[in-house]
């Protein structure tokens, strides 16, 4: 058994991810999953419908699945299936509460107390844990049709907040005019297909093709102060009207370019493509088919709505193959949750190689290191597939520096652990590895992370260059300070760190911060040579630039500090921690300024995250300061004071 | 050697003092950060990095609370070479070592070259015209411009620093002494509300200072300094024109002001105006064509270029180029970039103009540094890895491949 166990870990992982990577599976009769595919322009780049449902769900109420805290079902099977009803069926999908609200001032204004927020759960079992906290007990997300009564207040405070410098809003004023962004957002996915309200859109479209000649004929009379059908002309100007609202409130881009078109990036909202019907005499065939799909969803008719697909897709292929290749795989990728299915694999590892310390070295440690080697390569393959989709390195923002620290990081940590053999670095990267994705997963709750990059920023060989060695930078001291973190615990609270493992993890902090000084120094430089480019100065005192300047310096002060015998074994530990306090400061904390050319990820619950992540380093390297006589693997062996003065040197 | 000498050597040369002065540098440029918030990225760098001293006014009497860029980058400077002096050998293994700290020497001292020597110009292009010359970010000068030989104009122009003083200009081109009455460094205008003729109970404005041109029918009001980066202070002034044979009258004046004023004193013409420092060039740029595209669907920024023209007056050079974002135009010294756009005009480009004469060593120095740290590094590697494939494996913690070398 014990032997068989790493072999069995390897598997069941590798299991795990199949099973995770296979096709979404469409639960009903309709191909819901085949809709999600279909690709439209939003945000400047060609994305598949699911990639806008998941980004907008996200965005709105800070997750993907839609549900009410008192019923376990889920509302819809999938976020494309919300999608097809905010389009198609609004008057039901204003009932799902997907607008999360959490600022109690802002409630306070929407008529919110703390009755009618209580969860009533049904069940006693529920109702229990809701009490200990394992349930939620009051609700955050509500309902359009909730929050109706209140959009003329929402709209008056956000126009009176929206003139305050982001920097100095306060919680309220961000609360209030992310929710108003949010109101709109859903506006603009009502407004995306089909004018919402209308019971038959498509009824609508095909009467106006069979009346398009007379309406015309009589508008023209009415304006040249002729005889006319007064009804025609009523009729025929109010579809123009619907159609003036749904161009004007969309900026989603679904109708591809027509063939007679030569600009490939033409792409326009369905409303602008409607208008165009009285110029062209004949309805736009996109915007006929989206009329199509919604009129088989309303009518729960899953064979017309699933031929539609197939015949829509048919015409997109003839002009937008590759395009609709790369909307095909990314829904695949989004559905595959990738860094979802190698974070449970990292927590796993985590566990079993703290378990391999205490019990089954060999076994649990082998199968640690497997279990951190699949979660490796399937980070690797959703990374690889980000920077095809997007056509950029692999780090473009904030969301993706937190997927290549852990990347980075958790590499150098399997060429220990194959160096080492210990389980120290299975440790390193399940934690490591674990954290980043968590920090990555609350990072794409602002949307879509597949951003386009301003024109500044807009330069491969940089971005490929500057941001992936300043981010291995990033890795490597991050990783140092985990390392240093495993000895200062180890050693003080167990018995574990024998001497062997107490000097190798010596020089494994001691090599990591050579390698992070030299990443994080030509990394920085590298920058310096961008902005000389870009901006004609080397050097700028920017926040960003300084964060990454103190890494640098930081990581020399502990080379020169171990060189000139101020540090021993323990010193080095402390400061390596340190490297951490510092390391986070230059990834979040500068961003939090809100001043600088770098600034592009503000992010305001993650102040706290810092704060509290900070004041445990400090604790930690509070904890190295103990004396070496109560450490309790020191105290056992002795190794602690024969191994001190090898090193001081 | 004598004791205090050689005590004097040791401090200068210990790592205790580098590693103290690093530990400085960091609590400086953290502050520094931090303080941006409050005072600009421009502030900060005179307060904290281009000084001696960090001061704090207390009242009116400046205190030194924390040692400043010079300080702290002078005496590393010091201590690097007198430690590299003091320890000199010639050997492989130091190269490394040796490499990374000539090339922190070249990176500090291209860092006060650059803070003594570059300058930072703007020059905003409207498509079809030539300038000759580009516009300071933040100093300003008082021009006044001679129109009177149809030929050329003659400018004088006077530093804002001048106006500050409040002290009084005689320029031997002018016939006349500038005397500055009131100056504000930043303020607002507004034109004053019609006279009321005769209505009883408004409160009447008081009278302008300003006699001349267009003053009397303005208002100044000061403003505190702004340290926006995206915003500029706006000086106005009050300017007293003195002849022989008396005054000319008072003028306002402000960077706030669209166009100069007009000036008739025996006989010539002169127009006066506030305005941004201008440095004029031997050469003329003409923006041909600004593009500035977006992503589509977005108002996203995804490029921006300037098609210019660059013509010398003696024909030398006369020639299109194309500016882009990564890619500036170096000519005569001065390095142009695609710096900026105006919201809304596509026809106007905004180039950053920059003149620094020690550009190269930062190059020098990053290219020194990161061989001598691949180097060092490189040599820890060898010996690790050799040490690892050596016979006694048996014994994997007795090595000690990672020890670093002797100190340098």
């Amino acid at each position: 058994m014990k032997k068989l166990l790493p072999l069995l870990a390897l598997l069941g992982a590798i299991g795990f991810v199949i099973k995770a990577l296979l096709p979404p599976r469409n639960p009903g009769a309709f191909d819901v999953a085949g809709f999600g595919r279909l690709p439209v322009l939003a945000n400047g780049r060609i994305k598949p419908l699911d990639t806008v449902a998941r980004s907008s769900l996200l965005q709105l109420q800070g997750r993907q699945r839609v549900s009410t805290p008192d019923v376990s079902e889920p509302l819809v099977a999938s976020p494309t299936e919300w999608l097809l009803e905010v389009c198609f069926r609004p008057e039901k999908a204003d009932t799902f509460p997907t607008f999360a609200i959490d600022n109690p001032d802002l409630l306070t204004l929407l008529g919110k107390n703390e009755e009618n927020l209580k969860i009533a759960y049904t069940s006693s079992a529920k109702k229990v844990l809701s009490v200990v906290g394992f349930l939620p007990s009051r609700h955050r997300r509500f309902s359009l049709q909730e929050l109706t009564p209140y959009v003329n207040t929402i709209q008056e405070q956000a126009r009176l907040a929206d003139p305050v410098e982001p920097v100095l809003r306060n919680a309220f004023q961000r609360a209030v005019l992310q929710l108003f962004a949010n109101l709109l957002h859903y506006q603009r996915l009502r407004h995306a297909l089909v004018m919402p309200g209308r019971t038959d859109f498509l009824g609508d479209l095909l009467q106006l093709q069979d009346n398009l000649a007379t309406g015309v004929a009589a508008v023209r009379a009415k304006q040249a102060g002729q005889p006319h059908d007064e009804a025609a002309v009523t009729a025929i100007t109010e579809i123009g009207q619907r159609f003036v609202v749904m161009a004007e409130s969309t900026s989603f881009l679904v109708i591809p370019p027509e063939s007679t078109t030569a600009d490939p990036t033409a792409w326009k909202p369905a409303g602008a493509a409607l208008l165009e019907t009285f110029q062209n005499g004949r309805v736009n065939a996109s915007a006929l088919a989206y009329a199509g799909f919604a009129h088989a969803w309303r009518n729960d008719k899953a064979e017309q709505f699933n031929h539609l697909i197939g015949l829509f897709r048919t015409g997109l292929a003839k002009r937008f193959a590759p395009e609709l290749a790369k909307s095909d795989a990314e829904a695949r990728f989004n559905a595959a949750e990738p860094f979802y299915t190698s974070m449970t694999l990292y927590a796993i590892a985590f566990l079993l190689a703290v378990f391999s310390w205490l019990t089954w070295p060999e076994a649990l440690g082998k199968s640690a290191f497997w279990l951190v080697a699949v979660a490796w390569l399937l980070s690797t393959v959703g990374i690889a597939t980000r920077m095809w989709l997007e056509g950029r390195p692999p780090v473009t923002n904030l969301y993706s520096s937190a997927l290549f620290i852990g990347w980075g990081a958790v590499l150098l940590c399997l060429v220990l652990e194959y160096i080492y053999r210990n389980a120290v670095g299975s440790v390193a990267a399940g934690a490591i590895g674990f954290a980043t994705l968590l920090i990555a997963h609350h990072l794409s709750l602002t949307g879509d992370t597949l951003e386009m990059m301003r024109a500044v920023l807009d330069s491969n060989f940089w971005l490929g260059t500057h941001v992936v060695v300043v981010t291995t930078g990033y890795a490597a001291t991050f990783l140092a300070g985990f390392l240093a973190l495993i000895y200062i615990l180890r050693g003080l609270f167990t018995t574990s760190l024998d001497k062997a493992t107490a000097d190798a993890l010596t020089r494994m902090v001691y090599g990591i911060v050579c390698f992070a000084t030299l990443f994080s120094f030509t990394g920085t430089v590298l920058g310096g040579i961008w902005a000389d480019q870009s901006w004609g100065r080397f050097w700028g005192w920017d926040p960003k630039e300084n964060g990454a300047l103190l890494i640098v310096i930081w990581n020399a002060i502990i080379l020169h500090s171990r060189w000139g015998g101020l540090i021993k074994q323990r010193g080095l530990m402390g400061l390596a921690v340190g490297g951490n306090i510092v390391t986070s400061w230059s990834w979040f904390g500068t961003n939090m300024l809100g001043v600088g050319l770098h600034s592009y990820g503000f992010t305001d619950a993650a102040f706290w995250a810092l704060i509290i992540f900070v004041a445990s380093q400090l604790a930690i390297i509070g904890l190295a300061a103990v004396p070496l006589a109560r450490w309790r693997s020191f105290r056992a062996s002795g190794i602690g004071r024969t191994a001190e003065p090898a090193m001081a040197r | 050697m004598n004791l205090v000498v050689r005590q004097f050597r040791d401090f200068f040369v210990s790592l205790k003092l580098t590693v103290t002065l690093l530990v400085l540098s960091m609590v400086l440029i953290f502050a520094a950060t931090l303080d941006q918030v409050n005072l600009g990225i421009w502030a900060v760098q005179e307060k904290y990095f281009r000084a001696f001293f960090v001061l704090w006014r207390v009242g009116d009497i400046p205190v030194p609370v924390f040692p400043g860029g010079y300080f702290i980058g002078g005496l590393l400077l010091i201590n690097l070479v007198s430690a590299h002096v003091y320890r000199f050998t010639l050997a492989w293994r130091k190269a490394g070592i040796f490499l990374t700290h000539v090339g922190l020497i070249t990176l500090l001292i291209g860092e006060l070259l650059t803070g003594l020597w570059q300058e930072e110009f703007s020059m905003r292009l409207t498509e079809g015209d030539a300038k000759n010359y580009s516009e300071s970010y933040r100093g300003n000068e008082l021009a006044f411009v001679d129109k009177s030989n149809a030929e050329f104009d003659e400018v004088v122009a006077i530093p804002e620093a001048l106006l500050a003083r409040g002290e009084t200009v005689q320029h031997p081109k002018l016939p006349f002494r500038v005397v500055t009455k009131t100056y504000y460094p930043n303020s607002t205008l507004r034109m004053r509300a019609p006279a009321p003729a005769g209505a009883a109970g408004v409160a009447a404005e008081p009278a302008s200072p300003a006699t001349s041109g267009i003053g009397p029918r303005v208002s100044a009001t000061p403003l505190p300094l702004t340290y926006n980066q995206n915003e500029r202070n706006l000086p106005a002034a009050f300017v007293e024109l003195i002849g022989p044979e008396g005054s000319l009258g008072t003028w306002l004046v402000s960077t706030g002001l669209p166009t100069p004023q007009r000036i008739d004193h025996g006989g010539r013409t002169w127009t006066i105006a506030l305005r941004f420092e201008r440095a004029y060039k031997p050469f003329a740029l003409t923006l041909l064509k600004f593009r500035h595209d977006r992503y589509a669907g977005t108002e996203i920024p995804k490029n921006f270029s300037s098609r210019i023209k660059l013509a010398t007056p003696d024909g030398r050079d006369d020639r299109e180029v194309l500016i882009y974002m990564n890619n500036p135009l170096r000519y005569a010294g001065l390095t142009f970039y695609q710096a900026s756009f105006e919201p809304g005009n596509d026809k106007v480009t905004i180039l950053q103009v920059v003149r620094n004469p020690s550009w190269l060593l930062p190059y020098i120095a990053c290219t020194l540094m990161t061989l001598g740290l691949l180097v060092q590094f490189g040599i820890h590697l060898k010996g690790f890895v050799g040490k690892r494939r050596a016979p006694n494996l048996s014994a994997p913690s007795a090595g000690s491949a990672f020890q670093p070398p002797p100190s340098g």
